[in-house]
């Protein structure tokens, strides 16, 4: 029973650092694009997307409790599997799709008529 | 074969087959069969909003001179659902280190809270699909919020499908205690839970925070 205690004082205390952690890494860019604070187009997105890739990673870990060894493996073998499918998916899908943009004609009738808009 | 031996609640059916083989181990084992099958079957949830997101970055900036993501979004609702969705996660926590107690009441009250807290997400989600249906900014207003609608409606009915399997969970353990099928399933539900806060970070940081940039 105690190691039961201690097992569940070990996991609020997971909990609480993996909350801790998240609304730290909520609040910083929430605060960044909402007060204005940052102005800069690109540094703002890094940071968006930076922060936002930790905070997934903090969850994956302290919410999920993903390990190497859970499940014999097999656990992380499918989320490194489902991770590599899904960045094929995205990078093949935004550059295959900007390439075709690029090479298209330019939308004469769409600017027209933008252009008629009372 | 074993179901000679187990007295099978309604129901249990399937689990039978692993019954025998865990029933000496006690609860520290985890189910390799169920939670693994769960955890895969979440994986294949991954790739669907993988897709979405693709989806969303491609044809995300053709407004098709409709309105564009700073004339929609309210960042500060946005933040007060984010602020819901990661309280319910850590409330879930709490529940299932309670379910390891076989603390049931406290148990069920932290799943109650987790519900609450889903519920108040599903509110501000709801109100904001209600408001852009009513300004004329549906999904078929423009390339941009078909994929917006798409992308974040799917997220917002995993977590209603998820709040409605928590409710039906309520019930199950009121009925039936915390018996070993109800806690697999409160696990099941609490990796489905924290999946849905992870995708809702890659939610608010790409298509909200970022949107309101560009």
């Amino acid at each position: 029973m105690s190691a039961e205690t201690h097992d569940s004082a070990k996991a609020y205390r997971d909990y609480l650092k993996g909350f801790i952690f998240s609304v730290i890494l909520t609040v910083i860019p929430f605060y960044c694009v909402m007060s204005g604070a940052v102005t800069d187009v690109p540094t703002l997105i890094a940071i968006i997307f930076g922060l936002g890739a930790i905070q997934m990673l903090v969850h994956v870990v302290y919410f999920l409790h993903l390990t190497v060894s859970a499940e014999d493996g097999w656990q992380a073998m499918s989320v490194v599997f489902t991770v590599m499918l899904v960045v094929i998916i995205m990078a093949g899908s935004i550059w295959v799709m900007a390439h075709l943009h690029e090479n298209m004609m330019p939308a004469h009738d769409q600017i027209e008529r933008i252009k008629n808009l009372p | 074969m074993s179901s000679a031996t187990v007295d099978t609640p309604e129901g249990g059916f399937e689990f039978i087959v692993h019954d025998d083989h865990h029933h000496d181990d006690g609860e520290h084992h985890h189910e390799t069969g169920t939670m693994l099958g769960f955890w895969i079957y979440l994986m294949s949830d991954c790739l669907i909003f993988g897709i979405l997101f693709a989806i969303y970055a491609v044809v995300g900036q053709n407004y098709a001179a409709g309105p564009a993501p700073v004339d929609l979004f309210e960042l500060d609702k946005i933040a007060w659902a984010t602020a819901w969705l990661l309280l319910s996660s850590i409330t879930y926590g709490f529940s299932v280190i309670k379910m390891h107690e076989n603390n049931k009441n406290m148990m069920m009250f932290w799943l109650l809270v987790t519900g609450i807290f889903g519920a108040a997400f599903l509110y501000l989600s709801v109100e904001e699909f209600m408001h852009l249906w009513h300004i004329g900014a549906g999904p078929g207003a423009s390339a941009f919020l078909s994929a917006f609608w798409f992308l974040v409606g799917t997220h917002g009915v995993h977590v209603a499908c998820g709040a409605l399997w928590l409710v039906v969970l309520l019930v199950q353990v009121q009925i039936h205690g915390l018996t070993h099928e109800n806690k697999r399933r409160i696990l099941c539900l609490s990796l489905f839970w924290h999946f849905l806060d992870l995708i809702w970070i890659g939610v608010f940081s790409f298509v909200y925070l970022t949107g309101v940039l560009l």
